[in-house]
């Protein structure tokens, strides 16, 4: 009975007013979890992108920094320079708010990077393999297969590896950031391709590409006009869950030491140098960029979860 | 009349083998499909030709083959004197896509959800950057909508509307003939007759040529002029609409039309018909029909029937008279 | 055979809130079958003829629910009934046939374990005896060689023996009635034939009440004693198949009848019905197929057309056709 239920053509209105009485708006206006999630991604992504703007202190300027500063509790006032900082400072004694925000520029930059990488990668596969078939698909989910019985951290941190071992120490640090990206790019397309893949096969029995196929239109043109746009759904819900699992995966490199480098922390080097202080009582260097990550990955997740069920027209 | 469409030892093999590595585990021989069996027959311009069968009886094979969807694997396909299949030159190749064109059957899969109607309709001149300017409303109000839907999405159409979407952009190359793979057949009754009588309009006014794919005998009995009978991919008969219903002469085509349900026949007690379609990869051998043909004989367990003319008639049966 | 109808289905409204405002699939339907009855239920995709077999067994998807009248079975009210109480009633004394075989079949098992298992579930009997009945249902349905074929599973069969199979199912436990939802719409003409034949069978033999909701006419014209016609959640005409199909009162099912091609008798074009069934949420005033009607008056438009029970109890017309009318192209 939904197509009973869709709107019936409508009076012109205004383009925002239809957009934000289209179903999709209303599924989002009464979620509460997705509107509360996306408000928190929003407010963190705004705080990592104006971090220049509405950071205290930038923690990569040297000259800022007093080293006397260092351990100051939350809150609290330092002991020796009587400053204070909301969330504290680390060892060195930097705002903890601030390299907050600007690790949190970091993993979404390599986040959002590595997504598309794997994006791109993924639906380009994985349209070839389901339209063309034949060897072409068999080679593309083969390579699939074997990647997918690694877990995808430690084929991250093989490309990694090969990449650092091939980049001249001088500009390691530089590229440590890029190659992040292409390592959990590469490791993380074979979900992309495997979903588009199922989705041409669907979409590719359906008579309205036989149609263009007999008009005379080339595989190329029929799968970028006709099956792409139709397979974008699950591949935006894909995308948003690939994002946190992106994040998370940059922290989990960075953590071990493989990722982002500590001139340029992440909220990854950020744990892992707060966890040097764990249990020396400093427990704000840790806490607050790990409760930072953990809002990040959640809210993303949870939009995404909502995302899958707003686009999936078998459970509305 | 000469032949606009002229179809001759027609055969389609699917091969429906399991993969390589399960063959060979499993010992299983390739399995092939035949869909099409040596079928042949004449469309004259500007007639109606019909293909009824059940399922697999491969009729929906051969309007695919016929439009260049599927290759054949072996026999011919002309049209206008060109087959598709073989033809190299490609300005005829052209000239024949244009010449022909499909209606399918699920109106709700043949449209692109996220494309515009307007651009939908004129596709098919678009794709050879083609100018179409103002095609799309001319063909709309052609096919009975308003030239203002065609800035409106599929979704906004009910199942007929979308037919007509469909029958409007089979038309945009100025084809002269369609294929219509069971057109009708997931339309509700009384949009079935507006679709039925606009492509009735149409043949007039445009002098087209239709080869109507069906299962449904009564739409074709309405609409065709010759009707081809098929059965697991062979065609056991042929003959004009008036004759092939008054005077059907295979047995098949006799058991179809006993079966089939009539609006007239209140509570009537038929002895339905006995068996069901065989497998289309291990045919029966001989005539396909053998097992369930009430003449059955020693000769249709081994020989298969060629196809005579008896009148207007053709027929691939050892017994029809 | 008492008087008490097998199922009496009395003022039965169906809603479904949206967001959009709360459509009624199912606005006041009466109707009863009888034991050893078919009822066939005809009407276009979106006409209320699924939602309203669902509403009689318990199985509307939410949000959708009953929200007015009755449902009684042998005389026992069941539309209120929820969760195990439905569940058992459903088997046991209602059978049920869906379009797709696939779906009421499950693959894992034997056709012999499910029918056993539902023979157990349902009648007092052991397993042999199970067994036993199990064969001969398959056997009542017309599969050849029952007993060795009873331990397949369904994709082993045909579509045709799989509909036989579910059939089967369906009456193993001897239900009083049973709803077959366009049971043969998947099928070929010739098991088409066969599977009509037997539905017709084993209603007469078995005295069970079948509800046949179909969107064919001709099935309708074959199997069923009476004819309910809905058109937009209503039912527009009720009577004898005969009478219903060869002298329509209602409009709609006069337009119906004229516009199939066999009624065409030769002529160049069919008589057509103009415009489509309206959605559900975008219903005209008054009668809701007074917009497609030649015969609309003031009256049709202005006022929803009567219910059965407060008019002639055949035609949901406020003007119906007499015998002498026609509808015209």
């Amino acid at each position: 009975m939904t197509e009973a239920a869709e709107t019936s053509a409508q009076s012109p209105t205004s383009r925002a007013r239809r957009i934000w009485d289209s179903d999709f708006m209303w599924s989002f206006r009464h979620a509460p979890v997705a509107v509360v999630s996306f408000f928190v991604v929003v407010v963190l992504i705004l705080g990592a992108v104006l971090a220049p703007l509405i950071a205290p202190h930038d923690p990569f300027d040297p000259a800022t920094l007093n080293l006397m500063n260092g351990f100051t509790p939350p809150g609290d006032a330092n002991a020796f320079t009587g400053d204070r900082f909301l969330l504290g400072t680390d060892d060195q004694g930097r705002d903890v708010f601030s390299t907050i925000l600007y690790g949190m520029r970091i993993s979404l930059f390599v986040g959002f990077a590595a997504v598309a990488l794997a994006m791109v990668i993924g639906v380009t596969l994985g349209l070839l393999a389901g339209y063309l078939g034949g060897w072409v698909e068999t080679i593309i989910m083969r390579v699939a297969d074997v990647q997918l019985t690694f877990p995808a951290i430690l084929v991250a941190m093989l490309i990694f590896g090969i990449a650092k071992g091939i980049t001249p120490p001088e500009y390691r640090d530089q590229m440590a950031i890029w190659v992040l990206i292409l390592a959990i790019g590469l490791s993380d397309w074979v979900q992309f391709a495997r979903v588009v893949r199922g989705a041409t096969l669907v979409e590719k029995s359906k008579e309205y590409v036989q149609a263009a196929r007999l008009i005379g239109r080339t595989p190329f043109s029929i799968m970028l006009r006709h099956i792409l746009p139709n397979v974008l759904n699950p591949v935006l819900v894909i995308a948003t869950i690939s994002l946190a699992l992106a994040i998370i995966a940059e922290a989990t490199l960075s953590f071990l030491g493989v990722g982002a480098p500590p001139t340029k922390p992440s909220l990854g080097t950020l744990i892992r140098i707060g966890q040097e202080f764990m249990f020396s009582g400093e427990w704000w260097i840790l806490f607050f960029p790990a409760l930072a990550l953990l809002a990040l990955a959640l809210s993303i997740n949870l939009l995404g979860d909502w995302l899958r069920d707003a686009l999936n027209p078998r459970l509305r | 009349m000469s032949a606009l469409i002229s179809v001759r030892d027609l055969t389609r093999i699917f091969d429906v083998s399991k993969p390589w590595l399960n063959r060979v585990i499993e010992r299983l021989p390739r399995a092939l499909l035949t869909a099409v069996s040596e079928v042949s027959f004449d469309v004259p311009e500007n007639s109606v030709y019909a293909l009824v069968g059940e399922s697999g009886s491969g009729k929906s094979t051969i309007g695919k083959i016929m439009v260049g969807l599927v290759p054949p694997s072996a026999g011919s396909v002309e049209i206008n004197g060109v087959d598709l299949a073989t033809e190299t030159d490609t300005k005829k190749i052209e000239a024949v896509r244009d010449d022909i064109q499909m209606i399918f059957q699920d109106p709700f899969a043949s449209l692109n959800p996220r494309w515009r109607v307007r651009d939908i309709i004129e596709e098919p001149v678009t794709a050879k950057s083609g100018k179409a300017e103002g095609l799309a409303e001319r063909l709309l109000e052609q096919v009975g909508l308003s030239a203002a839907d065609s800035g409106k999405y599929p979704h906004e159409f009910s199942g007929g509307q979308r037919q007509r979407i469909c029958i409007a952009r089979a038309l945009a190359s100025e084809p002269r003939i369609i294929v219509c793979d069971e057109p009708t057949s997931a339309l509700d009754v009384s949009v079935q007759s507006q679709v039925l009588n606009l492509m009735s309009d149409l043949r007039e006014d445009l002098g087209l040529t239709y080869l109507f794919i069906s299962h449904d005998l009564t739409v074709v009995q309405h609409m065709a002029d010759v009707i081809g009978v098929l059965y697991l991919g062979r065609l056991v008969e042929e003959a004009p609409r008036d004759r092939l219903f008054n005077h059907p002469k295979h047995p098949y085509t006799q058991m179809l039309f006993d079966a089939a349900p009539r609006m007239d026949a209140f509570g009537r007690e038929i002895d339905p018909p006995k068996g069901e379609i065989p497998d289309a990869i291990n045919p029966p051998p001989g005539c396909a029909f053998h097992p369930r043909c009430p003449l059955a004989t020693e000769i249709c367990r081994t020989e298969r029937p060629k196809m005579r003319r008896i009148e207007d008639t053709r027929v691939a049966c050892h017994h029809a008279t | 055979m008492t008087d008490t109808p097998v199922l009496s289905v009395r003022d039965l409204v169906v809603e479904i809130p949206t967001r959009h405002g709360v459509l009624r699939p199912v606005d006041h339907v009466s109707y009863d079958i009888r034991a050893g009855e078919i009822l066939g239920v005809v009407g276009e995709s979106g006409a209320g003829k699924s939602m309203g077999g669902n509403a009689v067994i318990g199985l509307l998807d939410r949000p959708a629910r009953i929200v007015a009248g009755e449902v009684l079975l042998s005389g026992q009210p069941i539309h209120d009934l929820t969760g195990d109480a439905i569940r058992r009633l459903r088997g046991k004394k209602m059978g049920m046939i869906f379009q797709d075989p696939l779906t009421s079949l499950n693959p894992l098992l034997t056709i012999g374990e499910q029918l056993t298992e539902t023979i157990l579930e349902h009648l007092d009997v052991g397993q042999t005896e199970a067994r036993k009945r199990a064969i001969a249902a398959l056997e009542e349905v017309g599969i050849p060689a029952a007993a060795q074929r009873i331990n397949s599973y369904p994709h082993e069969f045909s579509g045709g023996m799989r509909q036989r199979v579910v059939i089967a199912l369906a009456l193993c436990a001897e239900p009083d009635l049973v709803i077959a939802d366009e049971p043969t719409t998947a099928l070929d003409v010739s098991v088409q034939a066969q599977i009509v034949a037997l539905l017709k069978r084993l209603c007469r033999d078995r005295g069970v009440a079948v509800m046949l909701v179909t969107h064919d006419m001709g099935v309708i014209a074959e199997a069923a004693d009476r004819v309910a016609v809905m058109y937009a959640g209503r039912l527009a005409e009720l009577g004898p198949v005969r009478e219903v199909l060869t002298n329509a009162r209602h409009p709609y099912t006069a337009g119906l009848m004229a516009s199939t091609p066999l009624a065409s008798q030769g002529r160049k074009r069919l008589r057509q019905i103009p415009g489509a069934m309206p959605r559900l949420g975008a219903l005209p005033s008054g009668c809701a197929f007074h917009p497609r009607c030649e015969f609309a008056q003031d009256q049709c438009r202005a006022e929803p057309g009567p219910t059965l029970d407060r008019c002639d109890g055949r035609a949901a017309c406020w003007f119906p056709l007499t015998t002498d009318q026609k509808v015209s192209a």
